[in-house]
Parts: structure tokens; sequence; C-alpha cells
């Protein structure tokens, strides 16, 4: 069936209703109101208020009680209305939630889901827009995934579920509705921690994730004398080093895309991958296209901060030059 | 006297008076029972002063003493279920024991090492970020609902705790879904060096309840059937499905805040002398001599034998051998990615070369 990203998400959640007793759906509008975006439309009706709630407008309740009732056994699957709210539950997730299963030595695990949407390009007001998963990927125990299809973000969404450990769920809003997709309407699972080719190439890699997959892909095409290999990370941290390693070692060049900010990123971190791994197979040094070490912008300059696919396009040709 | 009743103003609830007179209405507590109270109070005093001996040997480390609370902290646990669940700080050492978490397991804790408390105690770990676990009692009592299952959860937080958003967080999430949770307020008086009346200007902390919509008590928290009391209506309302408590506790931090801290820098020795005058062990053995439920040969029997208990405790303790240095990674995530399996192998090959620095 062809579905959006939005669609998908929805489906997933349902399924795993369905599926397992012990999944719980909580947070702000995303009773009645099926979520601000609707990823959780009908689900209430479907499952129950016993299931899927409402909570008060509180960040570090939502994840501090999700805490509570993972140890207790549940799984609950929490919704933080934006990620650039995720600050507020800051301790929670990051002191509390991803350190359950180490502070308790094992005795207690804390499966929960935190989905949050997050990133540029629809003109969001303050705060609605910011990219963190670079902020978590600093934080042992917890696993950062971001789709960028919608059959990647049901099959990644039911994994994350699944996961005996805390998960952090980001969905990017311009790709909630920007295009539909073939996917299955039954239950299926994408590893987490594994990277993928959308693109094959045997002259740079480009490394993006999110929103990115598509700037990346749109780069590429205008470089048609360019063989340009582009890879979907789809799970952040941890991330699949053996794929970057690969490609790179293959390629010579690398590009890493993302809109987060540049400082202590996904991208130095995987630049310092390269470096570990495969120093001696590089051609050029490494690119990085990010957004820039500022505050997200307003929304009528945002177009000047994510990157686009011009900047890519200029930084592989940088990486092409002789 | 129901809770539904009490006014959360300025008269704590009491059952004994400083000196253990019976002034309210006594629980029905057999007197093994009320034995078994009073020798967990002296467990929780001896394990305290203990543990402060060996941390001044240096063979443990930082240590929150525990005495002057006995009674807030067994009177808390002890009504408690085994299906229930616990959420506690540092202060409630006392209550872990009463949940049946081993001595020695805790002694090894206080060595710097990290035990698995058993899982069927169903006690959190201890609580170091102030007021997290408040959220995660009420989390533990909203599942506990979710499920259809008789579970109640106890959530237990120092005074400068309530000044945390989590605290009312917390407060809020147990109103708003009336969680079967009990939120305990220990107010010692003290967070480190900041006095109650810098905490909230509110004449009580039970008050703060009632913002919420949730049935509060003020309770004197040197008495240990008062507490007692209190806490057991407040459960097996919670377990009958009348929502939430928030009980605050009146008692008082004797020592100092941790071993690393001097309470003499900024408190007042007659105040801390005032509240010596109402120990919560005294009152409570004064009670169970009044009654004969105890007498002195009793007494001194009992106590020789909590000694014996922790020092049996300390030596099992000590006996443990630390974990695997690399054990650490076990308990990061259930399965470790291929970047932790190297660093994992990494530590293991300094630790090698560390080995003789080791105790």
């Amino acid at each position: 069936m062809q579905m959006t990203m939005i669609e998908a998400l929805n489906q997933a959640l349902a399924l795993e209703l369905e599926r397992d007793g012990r999944v719980v759906v909580l947070g702000q509008d995303i009773g009645v109101n099926g979520g601000v975006f609707r990823v959780t439309e009908q689900l209430q009706k479907r499952f129950g208020e016993r299931r899927v709630f409402d909570t008060p407008l509180s960040e570090s309740g939502i994840i501090g009680s999700s805490v509570g009732m993972a140890v207790y056994g549940l799984r609950p699957v929490a919704e933080i209305q934006f990620a650039g709210f995720l600050f507020l539950s800051m301790s929670q997730l990051v002191t509390q939630a991803a350190r359950m299963r180490f502070r308790s030595a094992g005795t207690f695990t804390c499966p929960l889901v935190v989905r949050a949407p997050f990133g540029g390009g629809v003109r969001t007001p303050e705060l609605h827009s910011d990219s963190l998963e670079g902020v978590f990927m600093q934080t042992p125990g917890l696993k950062v995934v971001i789709p960028s299809t919608p059959y990647d973000a049901k099959g990644l969404l039911a994994s994350a579920i699944a996961d005996p450990d805390p998960v952090l769920f980001l969905e990017h809003i311009k790709l909630y509705r920007s295009f539909r997709q073939e996917t299955p309407e039954e239950h299926y699972t994408l590893p987490l921690g594994k990277a993928q080719t959308v693109r094959e190439g045997g002259d740079v890699s480009v490394f993006a994730y999110g929103a990115m997959v598509q700037v990346a892909l749109a780069a590429a095409k205008q470089l048609p004398g360019i063989s340009v290999e582009v890879i979907d990370l789809r799970t952040i941290w941890p991330l699949d080093e053996a794929a970057i390693i690969a490609s790179v070692e293959k390629t010579g060049r690398a590009v890493i895309v993302h809109e987060a900010a540049r400082a202590g990123g996904v991208g130095a971190e995987i630049t310092a991958i390269i470096n570990d791994h495969c120093l001696y197979s590089l051609l050029k040094p490494v690119e990085r296209v990010t957004g820039y070490d500022t505050p997200y912008p307003s929304p009528e300059d945002e177009d000047n901060y994510v990157p686009s696919p011009a900047r890519v396009v200029d930084a592989i040709k940088r990486t092409m030059e002789p | 006297m129901s809770i539904q009743q009490v006014d959360p103003g300025m008269v704590a609830y009491q059952i004994l008076d400083i000196d253990g007179n019976l002034v309210g209405k006594m629980p029905d507590l057999s007197a093994e029972r009320l034995f078994a109270l009073y020798r967990s109070m002296h467990l929780g005093r001896a394990f305290s002063n203990k543990i402060i001996a060996l941390q001044r040997q240096g063979r443990a480390t930082t240590f929150g003493s525990l005495v002057g609370q006995e009674a807030t902290a067994v009177g808390l646990a002890a009504p408690m279920q085994a299906q229930d669940w616990l959420a506690t700080t540092y202060r409630e050492i006392a209550s872990l024991l009463v949940r049946g978490i081993p001595p020695a397991s805790l002694i090894y804790s206080f060595r710097g090492f990290t035990p698995p408390f058993p899982k069927e105690s169903r006690c959190l770990p201890i609580q170091i970020v102030i007021g997290t676990q408040m959220l995660h009692a009420v989390g533990l009592g909203m599942a506990a609902k979710i499920a259809g299952e008789p579970a109640v959860a106890v959530g237990v937080c120092g005074d400068g705790a309530t000044s945390e958003g989590d605290f009312n967080e917390a407060l809020n999430f147990a109103g708003v879904f009336q969680a079967p949770v009990v939120l305990v307020i220990q107010n010692n008086g003290w967070a480190i060096s900041v006095p109650r009346h810098r905490q909230s200007a509110a004449p009580t902390l039970a008050a703060r309840g009632g913002g919420f919509g949730v049935p509060s008590v003020l309770v004197d928290g040197n008495d240990v059937l008062a507490v007692y009391d209190i806490m057991q209506q407040a459960i097996e309302r919670a377990r009958a499905g009348q929502g939430p408590t928030l009980v605050e506790t009146l008692t008082y931090r004797i020592g100092s805040h941790t071993t690393a801290d001097d309470a003499t820098r900024y408190r007042d020795a007659a105040e801390v002398e005032s509240w010596r005058a109402k120990d919560p062990v005294r009152r409570f053995q004064r009670f169970l001599m009044s009654r004969d439920l105890l007498t002195a040969a009793q007494d001194q029997q009992l106590i020789a034998e909590v000694e014996a208990e922790i020092n049996a405790a300390v030596t099992e303790a000590e006996a443990m051998p630390p974990p695997a240095p690399d054990a650490f990674f076990d308990y990061t995530e259930a399965n470790l990615s291929p970047r932790l399996q190297e660093q994992r192998a990494d530590l293991l090959r300094y630790s090698k070369q560390n080995k003789p620095g080791r105790s």
C-alpha cells in the first residue's frame, strides 16, 4: 500500500498495540486529537484510554512516568511534541531512562521509546525545528534512530518498540507527508544499527539521514560525471561503523550531511571513525555539510541554514578536485 | 483518623508523644510486629553508624547518616506488601532493609560497587538526582493500574526535592491519573546547608498536595506508629483505587548531610540538641517498655544481636570479590555494539596492567 510516513508510523503503532498488550502510547494531544501531526490518529478510539492516553503538558513528567512504567514491565511509547522540548525532559531521559539498566546492575531495564518530531524546512516557530541527535549520541545506554522513508519508519519503529533498551526515535517533520512509498500492511522489522546504501557509487561516499538523504540524492543527480554513493545511516547511535568504513575504503572520499550544528556532532564522529579506520584510503579531506554553529534561525531564514543540494554539490566537487 | 479528614495544617499527626506516651489510637499491630519495627529502627541506626566508622577508616565511600530518621524510614516501608514498589533516595537505607535487601549488598554498594538488589524486593536503585524518583514511583503506580494489578508504589524524597520540577510534575501526574501511589516527603529540616524555610514559603510541604488535588497528611516523622498508621492507610487507599496521597513526615537529620559534609559550619548545636530530645528510637523504646513489650534485658540483647548482624554483614561484604573490571559494560545495554565490544577489550588490556594498583 502507498503510505506517507505519518500513515506508516500510525500503522506501526497500531500493529504493536495489537500484538503486545504491554505497549502503551502517551503524550500531549495524542489521544482524541490523534497527535498534532496525526501520527496517533484513531489509536485511542481503537485501543481505549487505558492504553492510549493524553498527559499533562509536562515533558519531564511524560518521560519520568514512562521510566516507571517501563521498569514495571510495560512498553511505553511516549511522544514529545517537538524534539526541541526534549530539553525539558533531559534529566529523566539521560540520567534515568538511559541508565536504569546500568544503575541497577542489570536488575531493571527501561524498554522505552520516545518519539519526537524534529527538523527544518516547514517554517515552524522557534525550537520546533532543532536537530538534537548529536546531544543524545553522547548518552550511553540510549539508541537514536532517524528514518528517512515511510517503509523504514514503520520497520524501525517496530524494532525500537521491541528493543530491550530505551530508543529515541526522531521523525523529520518535512518527511511526514512529502511523499508516499509502497509499504507492507503487515508487521515487519528493520534492524537497528544498520545503515542502508540508497545509491551505489565508486567515487565519493555521502553519509546522510532524515531529510538530508533526499538532499544528498538531489546533489548526486546534479553530478552525472561523478559516481556518488549515498548511505542513509538510519540509526545515529550506535553508528553502523562497518558500513561507513567499507564505503570510504571503496571510494576514498567522504561527505557528511546533517542539519544539526557542526561542533561535536554526527559529522565530527564519522570523521573520527574514518580517521581511526581508513585514513590511508582517503584521497581528500572529509567534508562536512551541516547546520551552522548558531541557534536554528527564524522561519524565514531557515533556508540559509539547512544544507541545500547546492552546498552538497560543492562539497562533493571539492573532494573530486585533483 | 481518615486521610480525607486531615487538615494538612500545622499540627502533625501523632500517636506517641516525645516521651513515648500513647496520645492517639494504637494501630492494629501484634507484639511481634511492634518488636520487629523497633528492631528495624535499631538495624538502620547500627548500619548507619557502622558505615560512617568504615568510611573514617577508608573502607567505605561517602555515606549520608540516617540517624534521627529511623521512624520515618521504617514506618513508611513496613506496611508495604511484597508486590509493592519503592523508589527512594540515599537517606532511606532503613526502608531498603525492611524491604529485604540484604545488609551485605548495601554495604557492598558503600564499598564503591554497584550491587544488584534482589529483583523481588521491588526497590529501585538508590536515587542520586534529587526528586526524579517521585515520577518513577508515579509511573510504577500508573503501570499497576493499567495492568489491573493490586500493586502500590511508594516514592520518597526530602524537603529539598519539593523545590524540583519533577516533584511537582509527579504530584500532578499522580492526581490526574489517580495513580496508586504514596508520595512521602521526609522533611529532615535541611538540604545540605539550606534550611527548610529557604525551600518554600508554604507553612507545610504537605500543603503542596492541595494544589494538585492530592489528599495530604502531616505526620510526626519521629513517631514510628504515626508514620506506620498513615502509610498503612495511604497504601491501602491507593490499592483500593482511591488514588494517591502525599505524606510529609517531620523529622530531623541529626548528622551531617554526608561524610563529606560538616554540619557544624551552618547549624546551631542547640537546634540539634532539641531534636535529640525527640529521638525516635528512644521514644519507641519507652513506649514498648511502658507496655511491658520490652524489658531492659531484651533491649540489651536486641542491640547486641543487631550489632552482630551488621558486623557479620560487613565481613560478608568485604569478602565479596570486586566485580570483573569490565563488568559495567554488561549493564550499559543488552547487546553491545561492535564499538563497545572493542572498548571493552581495550579496558581489559589496560586493567591487567593496572592490577597491582588495585586493592
